[in-house]
C-alpha cells in the first residue's frame, strides 16, 4: 500500500509564528498556495519587527554571533528541504557564517574614541538603526534574500523581508530554519505576496528605520525613495547578489547601512 | 495664565566691552563666487544681508539664480577630475592652507559672524571660528589617508557635491561640508542660509588666497528656491544638507530614483536629563548652555528639559535665577551671553510657538530684561506644566526657550526622551557613572552628553537617529558620505 505523503501548508513567519494572510487571499506558485500578504500583514509584521528589536538589539555581540551561526548550522542540517538549489543554499549558509562573525568586528572597525581637543572622554559606536525592511529578489531567490538579511542582523537589527514573487518558496522555507536555530521570535518576518503591492507599504510605514531595495527593479526605485522620505528612513539600492564572493565582496558598506553611530562624551576630571 | 516675574535688579554690573569692528575689511558688495572668482550674477539679485541686532546692512551680496546655479554646478565638474588626480597630500597641504588662513583672520571672521548672524562675540570667537579652522586641519591630514578611514576599502571621490548650509553657524557648516567633500576629492557648489552669506564670501576669499585651483569650491549664496534649484540639477553626483526636517524631507523625495548620494543632518528635540543624584549646579551651568547657547538658534539645543521630581523645584527655582543673570544684548560686547534672534522670520516663529505654550495652559516665564529698541530680540524663557502633547514639547522652536517636564524614574525618563521623531542628541546629568553610561545607551540620539553639553570636536561624529537625518560629520565617519567604494 503506497503512502500518502503529508503536504505542506506554506504560510507567512511573522512574530516567530507561522501564520496565514489576515486577507485570506493566495497565490499559486511551484505548485502550492502561497499566502499573499496584505497591508495589514506588512502592518503587523513592522510591528512585531519593532517590538522584537530592543531586546535583539540589547544582546551582546558574542550572542548575537553564535546565534547566526547556529542559523548558518541550522541551514545546513536543513539544506536538502528547502526548494532552492543547492549552489543557492550553501552560498547562503556561508554568507551566515560571513556575517556571524561581523557582530563583535563592527565596533573596532567603525568606532574608537575620539581624540578630542578639550578634557573629555569621547567615544563612538555603531548602533543597529532598528527595523530594516528588505526587498528581496526573485534570483537567486535564497541568497538573494540571505545577502541582505545576514548583515541586518549582524549589526543588530531586526527585519521584516518582502520574498520574491516568482519563487517565494525559498524563504518562507527559511522561516522553518529560524524556528530552531534560536532567532527569537519578532527578529526575522517573512512576507509573501506582491512585491509591487507590498515593497511600498513597506518602505512608507512611519516605524521602518531603513529599507534595503535589492530588488533590481528599477520601477520600483523611485517609488520606494519618495516613500521613504516621509519619515526620513535610510534607503540602500542594490543589484541582487547572485554570489558568495558578491555578498561578502564589501560587507562594510552593506552594515554601514543599517547602522547608526552614537557619540557620547564624559567629562575627565571636571 | 502666563505669568511675568520680575527679576531682582542686579546692583552690580558690568562695563560695556565691544570689540571694534574697524579693521574688518568688507567690500560694498560680493558677488557669487565660481571658478575662482566673484562674479556678476547672470540671473540672480543683489540683496543686503543685514545685520539682526541693528537692522542694518552688514554688505551687499549676489543671490544666484538658476542659470548661476547651473554655472556653479558646470565649474565644478569641470575642475573633478583633476582635483581627484591630485595626490592627497597636495589635496591635503591646500586644506591646511586654508585651515591657516582661517587662524590668521580669526578675528575678523569672528566679528563679521556676530555683525551678520546675531551671535555673541564670544560664541563666534570661541567656537565657531576655531572649530571651523580645526575641521579643515583634521580634513587636510585624511586626503592622503582615506583608505585607512574607510576599514581598509578602496575608494574614489564621488564627483560634485551640492552643500546647503543653514543660517546658525554660517562659517563653521561650511568648513563641516567642504573639508571632508575637498579631502575626498570631490568639487563643491555650497549655498550658504539666505540671512548670513558673508563669511561664507570670506570664505571664498581665503580659498582664493589659499590658491585652490579655480572650479574646486563654489560659493553661491541664495534663497530657498536657489537651494531648491542646485539638488535638484542634473549633475550633481552627492547632496549633504544641514536644516530643517522638513526641507530635509522635501530633498529626500526631489532625489528619489536618482542614485545620489545624501547626508541629512536636520532638526532636533533634544532631551536633557537631570537625575536627583546630579551636582545640580554643574546641571544648571549645562542646562543653560544646552539651550541659551546662540539663542537657541542649534539643532542639538537642550530644549526639553526632563528633571527628576524630587529635584524639580529646586533646579527651576536655581535654573530661573541664573537665567536672570544672563546679559541679553548687543552680540558685539564680550560679555553678551545671549544676543540677538537671526531674522525677523526667526522671530516671528519663536513668539507664535510661544504664544502657542501659552494658549494650551503652560506656565511661562520670561526674563525681564531690557531689550535694544533696534533689531530683533527674544527674552530667555522658561515653560513649566508642560505636558508632552504641548507643541513647545514636541516642535523645535530653535529659540531661546526651554520647556520643563518631571519624570519620577530611569525607566520613565528614558521613554520620554525618546519619544520624539527626532533623535540628534540628549544630555544625562547624573554622578552615578554606571547609570550615565546606562542611559546613554537606550538614548536614541546620535551624540549622548554627560555632565556636559554641546561640546564639538572635528575627530568626534556628528549626526541624527531617526527624523533628524542621516550620514555622521566629523572624524573618521565624516569621510563615508564623500566616497564610493571600489572593488
Amino acid at each position: 500500500m503506497t503512502r500518502l505523503p503529508v503536504k505542506k501548508t506554506y504560510k507567512l513567519f511573522i512574530g516567530g509564528s507561522f501564520v496565514r494572510s489576515e486577507s485570506g487571499r493566495y497565490d499559486r506558485s511551484e505548485e502550492h498556495n502561497i499566502p499573499r500578504a496584505s497591508r495589514k500583514d506588512v502592518r503587523d509584521a513592522v510591528a512585531a519587527a519593532r517590538k522584537a528589536s530592543g531586546a535583539w538589539a540589547g544582546r551582546t555581540a558574542y550572542n548575537r554571533g553564535q546565534i547566526l551561526y547556529r542559523f548558518a548550522e541550522a541551514l545546513e542540517s536543513r539544506a536538502a528541504d528547502i526548494g532552492a538549489e543547492r549552489e543557492d543554499v550553501e552560498a547562503s549558509i556561508d554568507v551566515l557564517v560571513h556575517y556571524a562573525g561581523w557582530t563583535d568586528k563592527l565596533q573596532p572597525v567603525l568606532g574608537g574614541i575620539n581624540p578630542v581637543a578639550a578634557p573629555f572622554l569621547s567615544f563612538s559606536v555603531p548602533e543597529p538603526t532598528g527595523v530594516v525592511g528588505i526587498v528581496a529578489p526573485d534570483a537567486p531567490p535564497l541568497l538573494g534574500l540571505v545577502a541582505e538579511l545576514a548583515p541586518a542582523l549582524a549589526a543588530g537589527n531586526t527585519a521584516v523581508v518582502v520574498l520574491s514573487d516568482e519563487r517565494p518558496l525559498p524563504g518562507l522555507d527559511l522561516g522553518e530554519v529560524l524556528g530552531i536555530a534560536d532567532v527569537p521570535g519578532g527578529v526575522v518576518n517573512l512576507l509573501s505576496g506582491r512585491r509591487a503591492e507590498l515593497a511600498p507599504v513597506l518602505a512608507g510605514h512611519h516605524a521602518l528605520s531603513a529599507i534595503v531595495d535589492a530588488s533590481g527593479d528599477p520601477s520600483l526605485a523611485a517609488q520606494i525613495d519618495k516613500l521613504a522620505a516621509e519619515s526620513v528612513t535610510r534607503v540602500r539600492h542594490a543589484e541582487p547578489t547572485a554570489s558568495y564572493a558578491a555578498a561578502t565582496a564589501d560587507p562594510l558598506s552593506r552594515l554601514e547601512a543599517v547602522t547608526e553611530l552614537k557619540t557620547a562624551w564624559h567629562p575627565v576630571g571636571a | 495664565m502666563a505669568t511675568q516675574e520680575q527679576r531682582t535688579k542686579i546692583v552690580w554690573d558690568y562695563a560695556p566691552a565691544p570689540e571694534s569692528p574697524e579693521h574688518v575689511r568688507l567690500r560694498d558688495s560680493y558677488g557669487l563666487f565660481i571658478e575662482g572668482e566673484f562674479r556678476d550674477p547672470a540671473d540672480g539679485t543683489r540683496v543686503q544681508s543685514i545685520n539682526p541686532a541693528t537692522e542694518e546692512p552688514v554688505a551687499e551680496v549676489a543671490f544666484a539664480g538658476p542659470g548661476d546655479v547651473r554655472r556653479a554646478v558646470e565649474a565644478a565638474r569641470a575642475a573633478q577630475p583633476a582635483w581627484a588626480a591630485l595626490s592627497g597630500l597636495e589635496r591635503g597641504k591646500y586644506l591646511f592652507r586654508v585651515a591657516r588662513l582661517i587662524q590668521e583672520r580669526a578675528r575678523e571672521l569672528a566679528i563679521v559672524e556676530s555683525m551678520d548672524g546675531g551671535k555673541p562675540i564670544r560664541e563666534s570667537r570661541d567656537v565657531d571660528v576655531p572649530l571651523a579652522a580645526a575641521h579643515f586641519f583634521h580634513y587636510a591630514g585624511w586626503a592622503d589617508k582615506l583608505s585607512y578611514g574607510m576599514g581598509g576599502r578602496a575608494v574614489e571621490p564621488l564627483g560634485v557635491a551640492a552643500q546647503i548650509v543653514p543660517w546658525n553657524f554660517p562659517l563653521l557648516m561650511a568648513a563641516w561640508k567642504l573639508a571632508p567633500a575637498l579631502a575626498c576629492g570631490n568639487t563643491a557648489v555650497l549655498k550658504p542660509a539666505e540671512t548670513t552669506p558673508v563669511t561664507a564670501l570670506l570664505l571664498a576669499e581665503i580659498i582664493q588666497e589659499a590658491e585652490l585651483p579655480p572650479g574646486v569650491v563654489q560659493i553661491i549664496p541664495g534663497d530657498g528656491p536657489a537651494g531648491a534649484t542646485l539638488v535638484r540639477e542634473p549633475d550633481i553626483d552627492k547632496v549633504a544638507f544641514t536644516g530643517s526636517t522638513a526641507v530635509g524631507k522635501d530633498i529626500q523625495a526631489a532625489l528619489a530614483g536618482r542614485g545620489i548620494s545624501l547626508t541629512l543632518e536636520l532638526g532636533g528635540k533634544s532631551a536633557n536629563i537631570v537625575f536627583e543624584d546630579a551636582a545640580l549646579d554643574q546641571a544648571v551651568e549645562g542646562i543653560v548652555n544646552g539651550i541659551f547657547f546662540n539663542q537657541g538658534h542649534v539643532c542639538c539645543a537642550g530644549s526639553r528639559l526632563l528633571i527628576q521630581e524630587s529635584v524639580a523645584e529646586t533646579v527651576v527655582s536655581k535654573l530661573w535665577d541664573r537665567m536672570g543673570r544672563l546679559r541679553v544684548g548687543d552680540p558685539l560686547d564680550k560679555n553678551t551671553d545671549v544676543g540677538a534672534i537671526n531674522s525677523r522670520e526667526q522671530l516671528d516663529r519663536i513668539t507664535a510657538l510661544v504664544a502657542s505654550g501659552e494658549e494650551e495652559g503652560a506656565l511661562r516665564r520670561s526674563v525681564a530684561c531690557e531689550l535694544p529698541e533696534r533689531g530683533y530680540w527674544f527674552a530667555p524663557t522658561l515653560f513649566t506644566d508642560v505636558a508632552p502633547a504641548h507643541r513647545i514639547a514636541a516642535e523645535e522652536i530653535f529659540g531661546p526657550v526651554v520647556s520643563v517636564l518631571t519624570f519620577r524614574t530611569q525607566a520613565e525618563a528614558i521613554e520620554k526622551a525618546n519619544s520624539t521623531p527626532y533623535g540628534l542628541a540628549a544630555g544625562i546629568w547624573t554622578d552615578k557613572g554606571s547609570k550615565a553610561f546606562e542611559v546613554a545607551a537606550a538614548l536614541q540620539a546620535g551624540v549622548v552628553w554627560q555632565n556636559t553639553y554641546n561640546k564639538f570636536d572635528p575627530s568626534a561624529a556628528f549626526g541624527g537617529y531617526k527624523e533628524s537625518g542621516f550620514g555622521r560629520e566629523g572624524g573618521m565617519s565624516g569621510l563615508r558620505p564623500y566616497l564610493r567604494t571600489t572593488p
